[in-house]
């Protein structure tokens, strides 16, 4: 798997997610800068890391989704390129017209850092194939808007079309309006495209993928990446 | 010829917080009436905030050497050896009257100030902690001010990148008009990289980088350095405005200029802004410096000279670069998107000068500005000792397990949760024990070297006796980076304290430092960097006496390090260290009797030592398998908590018959360790203990779904969770 991190100024998950993807593929990603206007060649995953773009001083992601590079990446997933964007990623990939609605302040309107627990809720996308449907995994948030809400027919289209692809559950799979951390419209924590290539999501899997610092539940989206990758080379 | 803008007068000089004799000093200095500029300098460099003149003799007699130290208190943080051509590189430092006046950017800019210390010096920022002081829970500022503070550091850091890992919150009426934000930042940097104020070459350019300068922060510093009263509100505008990212970027972009080989000098604008920094340039370098201001990059127009040498605008740099490197640092700078410019210049002539529309505005001794400020030894009183309280004259109470339940949810000893999940503390995918244990462990780059951090001090003892209380402080932050397996290396002291001028806060003042530097000499655990908050008082009512101790261990593996939470059932639970039940200022004698009274716990720095070396031991080899250190609210909090932590019981043994129950349970004798071990190993744990001549008991059995003291009601771990979580929550919600 060959990947490339986009980074703006106020991204800040750049490194973990490097880190995570050197640790799991074998290969050092590409750092792509915002001002370049192409893709490195030859990747086969985009990457839209956390942090806080543009200091989020605008609507978060609006000033990211605006730049040079991002052009690149709409083409590159127009034909079918895959996209992971994660938690700033994601509110990047929303402006950017990559994937439906938008992500508004946490409920409680405060910033929460926390490991939560999600339903992956398909096992047949290039993102999650390292699960199984229905597992519930342990990964950490850390976001102050991450509340999804889209119109009534949107989030029907969604749920309708099985696009939702993790939910924020109870430890034991349940739907629990109390384990829904950011008030997200049917607990959703992420969400592919119509096309099935660009994921967007607001937890962080790439901070829970080394035994000896915790958890390991996000290692199961990288390796079925590298897997679906190294099976489509 | 000096330009003068306007008339020096005796309402002015005050205004400027400068006394009489201060005066007289810069008048003879000079040899004439200072201009406005130039008073404004003086004020800006000689307020105790920058200078440091009621503290520093004291100051010089805490130890601050040790053959790991790289750099001691003087420069922007302190710098450590962790060797593989490592250093750390952490400081604490005080936001304490912005915080109260305007809280979220009060403590965002402080945590951003510390953040720029240390990246200042080539390290990358790797964690944050902070210590937290607020007023009593009834008074009616608190909780604003502590959703506000909380929000600031997490406002900052989460943008800035980086994990706020630790820290500590109390409650006392005593911080009513006056809440402490202690911030600490810590980073590594290559051994070989360490960049420094002094500058060096003359005629060097000096360069200004990062954001532009504004009219926010002016006389920050001097608000620092003189009490409140009620008008102190109206102080705000003196409050910056923190921009994480702007921080952020020019963290990246000092990082790369530094790789790049551009740097000579580097000097963070903090208090004091362009003053400060400037003159802290040349007088470390023993060169003189000349600023034309008309080239700094201002962000409003007809800014005066005064106001520029003034402002406090945030996420600025000062640097010397190497000229044949200029035009290569210029364009990173640019690619970050931030203000480049080359303000000045160094001179031979140890002289201030400042250029402003082809007028000189300052021309000032650098020396004298800087490294030579004045210094004051203010008289001082030792307070009294108090009385030592017997065990037995302290109400016992009604029922243990209620008394325990009481103490979990008491302001101070309450989960702190609401706060810590409100700061990132995950980014960087580094974070081996998060907020919530004795100290927080974090892997350095890809391990298998950990860092292991905490802030400690227990305020009600050093009010109650600032030797003991200096000491303890220190004790403490030692137990805790031992009670995870580290060896302690170093502290940074953040002393926050009233009115220097007045002897009896001059006596707490000197007590604390008479105790830390004892125990700091005695735990061979250095002080490399520092900062001294004074004048931290409300219409004459000062804060507990409260010197923050900020500490820094190393682990050689993390994976070793221990945790508070039992790790099954069936395990022998263990109590390292002598338990006499003392209730003198316990959270016991406070929270359940309403007495906050007598002599703090003594504590004795060679048991400190020898118990704690013993519990590194049996961490490091396998044996504990979970370990708390012992504080507040004594043995049966901290079983509590041991308990919460897995949701496993324990059955303790009975007190011993010599002591009254209750100061067994919650006296808060220092040198203690409660230890689990698997039951077979219990016997050699025993053997070496005692060859070590080191007081261990067997205290009790994990297991079951309840804490059960012997002869009271078992109490389930659920419940006990309950109490522990639910008091912060729902006070800052506005139902307590």
């Amino acid at each position: 798997m060959k990947a490339a991190v986009l980074v703006f100024p106020g991204i800040n998950r750049e490194r973990d997610m490097a880190r995570t993807l050197r640790l799991i593929s074998g290969h050092e990603p590409a750092m792509v800068w915002h001002t370049d206007t192409d893709l490195p060649s030859g990747i086969d995953l985009v990457v839209i890391p956390g942090g806080f773009s543009y200091g989020d001083y605008l609507r978060c992601g609006a000033i990211a989704a605006r730049s040079p590079i991002m052009d690149a990446v709409r083409g590159y997933a127009a034909h079918g390129g895959l996209v992971l964007a994660v938690c700033n990623g994601f509110q990047i990939a929303c402006e950017a017209g990559l994937l439906p609605g938008v992500l508004m302040r946490n409920e409680r309107l405060k910033f929460i850092c926390r490991d939560i627990f999600l339903k992956v809720e398909r096992s047949d996308t290039a993102f999650t194939r390292g699960y199984n449907a229905g597992q519930v995994i342990r990964v950490p948030t850390a976001h102050g808007e991450g509340n999804y809400i889209a119109d009534a027919d949107t989030i029907a289209r969604l749920e309708g079309e099985g696009r939702v692809i993790f939910r924020y559950v109870a430890p034991d799979g349940a739907r629990d309006a109390a384990f829904n951390v950011n008030g997200s419209t049917n607990a959703i924590a992420g969400i592919i495209n119509d096309r099935g290539n660009v994921l967007g999501m607001m937890p962080h899997p790439e901070n829970h993928v080394e035994a000896a610092i915790g958890p390991t539940d996000g290692r199961g989206l990288f390796a079925g990446l590298v897997e679906a990758l190294d099976r489509a080379a | 010829m000096i330009r003068n803008e306007s008339r020096i007068t005796p309402e002015l000089i005050a205004e400027h917080g400068l006394k009489a004799d201060e005066y007289d000093r810069i008048l003879k200095l000079i040899g004439r009436e200072p201009s406005l500029t130039e008073l404004g300098i003086f004020s800006a460099m000689w307020n105790e905030h920058c200078s440091y003149k009621s503290s520093k003799v004291h100051l010089r007699t805490l130890p601050t050497k040790g053959p790991w130290v790289i750099q001691g208190p003087g420069e922007n943080a302190g710098v450590i050896d962790i060797g593989d051509g490592l250093a750390c590189v952490f400081k604490m430092e005080s936001h304490n009257h912005p915080s109260y006046i305007e809280p979220y950017q009060g403590a965002a800019t402080g945590v951003g100030g510390i953040l720029r210390d240390v990246f200042t010096m080539g390290a990358r920022p790797i964690a944050c902690l902070n210590a937290l002081s607020f007023g009593a829970p009834s008074h009616p500022k608190t909780r604003h001010l502590v959703g506000g503070v909380v929000a600031g550091i997490g406002g900052y850091g989460n943008s800035f990148g980086v994990p706020t890992v630790g820290g500590s919150v109390r409650f006392h009426s005593r911080y009513d008009g006056n809440c402490l934000v202690n911030a600490m930042a810590v980073g590594i940097a290559r051994k070989d990289q360490i960049f420094y104020a002094a500058a060096s070459g003359v005629g060097m350019p000096i360069v200004y980088l990062g954001s532009k300068t504004g009219r926010d922060g002016i006389h920050g510093a001097s608000m620092a350095s003189a009490e409140f009263d009620e008008d102190s509100e109206g102080k705000r505008p003196t409050v910056q405005v923190g921009d994480p990212f702007s921080e952020k970027l020019l963290l990246e972009a000092c990082l790369e200029i530094m790789q790049k080989g551009c740097v000579i000098a580097i000097q963070d604008m903090g208090a004091a802004g362009l003053t400060c920094s400037a003159v802290e340039m040349g007088a470390k370098g023993d060169l003189g410096v000349t600023l034309d201001l008309d080239k700094v990059p201002c962000r409003e127009e007809g800014m005066s000279a005064y106001e520029m040498m003034l402002s406090e605008s945030q996420e600025r740099m000062l640097m010397v670069l190497k000229p044949e490197k200029e035009k290569e640092a210029e364009a990173i700078f640019r690619k970050w998107g931030l203000d480049f410019a080359v303000v000045g210049e160094t001179t031979p002539t140890k002289r201030f000068i400042v250029r402003h529309g082809g007028d000189v505005m300052a021309d000032l001794p650098i020396k004298e500005l800087g490294d030579q400020a004045p210094e004051y030894k203010r008289p001082f009183v030792t307070p009294a000792k108090p009385k030592e309280i017997d065990a037995e004259s302290v109400k016992a109470p009604v029922d243990i397990g209620e008394a325990l339940e009481k103490l979990l949810a008491a302001p101070d000893l309450c989960s702190k949760r609401w706060v810590w999940e409100q700061y990132d503390h995950v980014i960087l995918g580094n974070t081996v024990q998060r907020p919530g244990g004795d100290a927080a462990v974090v892997r350095i780059e890809d391990g298998p070297k950990g860092l292991a951090l905490t802030t400690d001090v227990t305020p009600r003892y050093c009010e109650a006796d600032p030797f003991e209380g200096g000491k303890q402080a220190v004790a403490e932050c030692w137990r805790n980076l031992t009670a995870v397996g580290a060896r302690p290396l170093a502290i940074t002291d953040n002393l926050n304290f009233g009115n220097p001028e007045r002897p009896e806060i001059m006596g707490q003042f000197v007590g604390c430092i008479r105790g830390i530097a004892e125990a700091c000499k005695a735990l061979d655990f250095p002080v490399v960097s520092g900062n001294v908050s004074l004048y931290n008082e409300t219409n004459g009512r000062a804060i507990l006496p409260t010197p923050s101790i900020g500490g820094v261990g190393l682990i050689d593996d993390f994976r070793a390090s221990a945790t508070l939470a039992f790790k099954g059932p069936d395990e022998t639970i263990l109590l390292v260290g002598e338990t006499t039940g003392w209730l003198g200022q316990s959270m016991y004698l406070r929270e359940i009797c309403g007495r906050e009274e007598g002599a703090p716990p003594p504590v004795d720095l060679t048991e400190e030592r020898e118990n704690g070396d013993f519990v590194r031991a049996l961490i490091l080899d396998g044996t504990a398998t979970a370990v708390h250190d012992l504080s507040d609210g004594g043995l049966l909090v901290g079983l509590a908590e041991m308990a919460i932590a897995s949701g496993i019981g324990a059955e303790l043994s009975a007190a011993p018959s010599d002591i009254p129950a209750h100061a067994h349970w919650f006296g808060e004798d220092q040198a203690r360790y409660l230890v689990t071990a698997r039951t077979p190993q219990v016997a050699a744990l025993l053997a070496r203990a005692r060859a070590a001549n080191v007081p261990v008991w067997t205290i009790g059995k994990t297991g079951g779904d309840t804490l059960t003291p012997p002869g009271a009601r078992p109490i389930l771990v659920t419940i006990l969770r309950e109490r522990f979580e639910a008091w912060l929550p729902a006070y800052m919600a506005g139902e307590q």
